[in-house]
Parts: structure tokens; C-alpha cells; sequence
């Protein structure tokens, strides 16, 4: 009984912070921004629907799956992001207008001095 | 466009954003009656209706890039939530090798946009 509320709970906090971080790619005015607001999708999101549906299913075939899938996609979605975001850097799309600081860019000119 | 039909704009967007969600949530809680997880796979199919918003209309090649990225994020949930409700454990499969793709994909276009080839 309580295995089960602690489940729906998980994955009911998984499924709101993919909304969220769903509308912030929506709404946000820039590529880093929109790339901040939505790796937040992965690491309470997907992640918490996954270990909701472990704590559900407990130590089964489906339940060594899931916490695969977990481990699986904590290693590989912050290297995308920061490959995408290095790759965006470099082929020079510009930050928005409201943006204070460009503190890749000073480094940057710092090396080449 | 002067700066009354930007302000106008803004409120015509937030009305219909508002009034979207709105409905889609009064429907999917109060009207549709099935078990909670067709709730929530309601909810994340509207979810990759954002990011198909994203990916057609997207200004730069890097958004949509990202867009492509969640949606297979997205999708290892999605299939999780699949597998909770048939009981099968073979679905996870599935959004495991999903991620594995998705993953490369996302890669190899980052190196594509960075200006270098794929042998690099």
C-alpha cells in the first residue's frame, strides 16, 4: 500500500517536470536557455517516472530494466547537452538581448591574447 | 511593427497559451474517465506536441537539434509508463535502444553543426 503511494507520487512529479520543462522550451528566448530549461526533463522528469515505476515493480525483470534505463540516460544526457551547447557556441549563434554576461567568450579572447 | 501591435501580440499569445492548456487539463481530469496512467500519457503527448512546435518553427538549427534530443527523453517515460500499464517488460526495451539513438543522433548533429565531418 504505501510501496504504491510513493510510486503514484514519483511518477506523478516526473510527469510535472516534464511539462515544465517542456514549456520552458516553448517560451524561453534563447538556444542556451531553452537547453537549460530543458534538460531539467531528464534528471527529475524521465528519471523520476523510471523510479517511480521501480519502486512499483520492485526487484522483477521490468524493475533491473528500469534502473538500466536510469543509469543509462544520467551518463549520456549531460554529454549531449554539453555538446550541443559547445557546437552552438562555436558556429556563432548569438546569445538574446537581454543576456548580462558571455563568460565562454571572454575566456576565449583571453586564450588567444 | 511599433511597439502597441508588439504589446498586443504578447496578450493574444498568452491568451491562447492560457486558454490551451486550460482546456486540454479541464478535459484530460474532469471529462475523460480511464485509469490514471492514460491520464498521464495524455499528458506526455501534449508534451511532444510542444516539442514538434519547436522543432517545425524553430529559428536556429540548434533548437531543433535540442527539440529532438528531449523527445527521446521523453519517450523512455513514455514507454515506461506503457510497460506499467500491460504489465510487459519488453517495452523498456524499447525506449532503451530509443535513448541509444537518440544519443548518437544528437551527437554526431553536434559535430555536423560544429563544422567538422563525421571521420573527425
Amino acid at each position: 500500500m504505501i510501496r504504491e503511494i510513493v510510486g503514484m507520487v514519483l511518477i506523478l512529479i516526473g510527469v510535472t517536470f516534464d511539462f515544465l520543462g517542456v514549456l520552458g522550451l516553448v517560451r524561453l528566448p534563447d538556444v542556451y536557455n531553452r537547453l537549460q530549461a530543458s534538460t531539467k526533463c531528464v534528471t527529475f522528469g524521465s528519471a523520476g517516472i523510471l523510479l517511480g515505476a521501480f519502486v512499483l515493480q520492485g526487484f522483477t525483470n521490468f524493475g533491473f530494466k528500469v534502473l538500466l534505463g536510469i543509469v543509462f540516460i544520467f551518463l549520456t544526457s549531460p554529454v549531449a547537452a554539453h555538446a550541443i551547447a559547445r557546437a552552438s557556441h562555436r558556429s556563432g549563434i548569438k546569445l538574446s538581448d537581454e543576456s548580462v554576461a558571455d563568460l565562454y567568450q571572454q575566456d576565449h579572447e583571453l586564450k588567444e591574447e | 511593427m511599433n511597439n502597441n501591435q508588439k504589446i498586443r501580440w504578447r496578450v493574444v499569445r498568452w491568451v491562447i497559451g492560457f486558454l490551451g492548456i486550460g482546456l486540454f487539463m479541464y478535459w484530460n481530469f474532469f471529462v475523460y474517465s480511464a485509469l490514471i496512467y492514460y491520464k498521464l500519457i495524455n499528458i506526455m503527448f501534449f508534451c511532444m506536441l510542444f516539442i514538434l512546435f519547436r522543432v517545425v518553427f524553430g529559428p536556429t538549427p540548434a533548437d531543433r537539434i535540442i527539440a529532438v534530443d528531449i523527445l527521446g527523453v521523453l519517450m523512455i517515460g513514455l514507454t515506461a509508463l506503457l510497460g506499467l500499464i500491460y504489465n510487459q517488460s519488453f517495452f523498456m526495451d524499447i525506449g532503451l535502444i530509443w535513448a541509444l539513438m537518440s544519443f548518437i543522433a544528437s551527437l554526431a548533429y553536434a559535430k555536423i553543426l560544429e563544422g567538422r565531418s563525421l571521420d573527425d
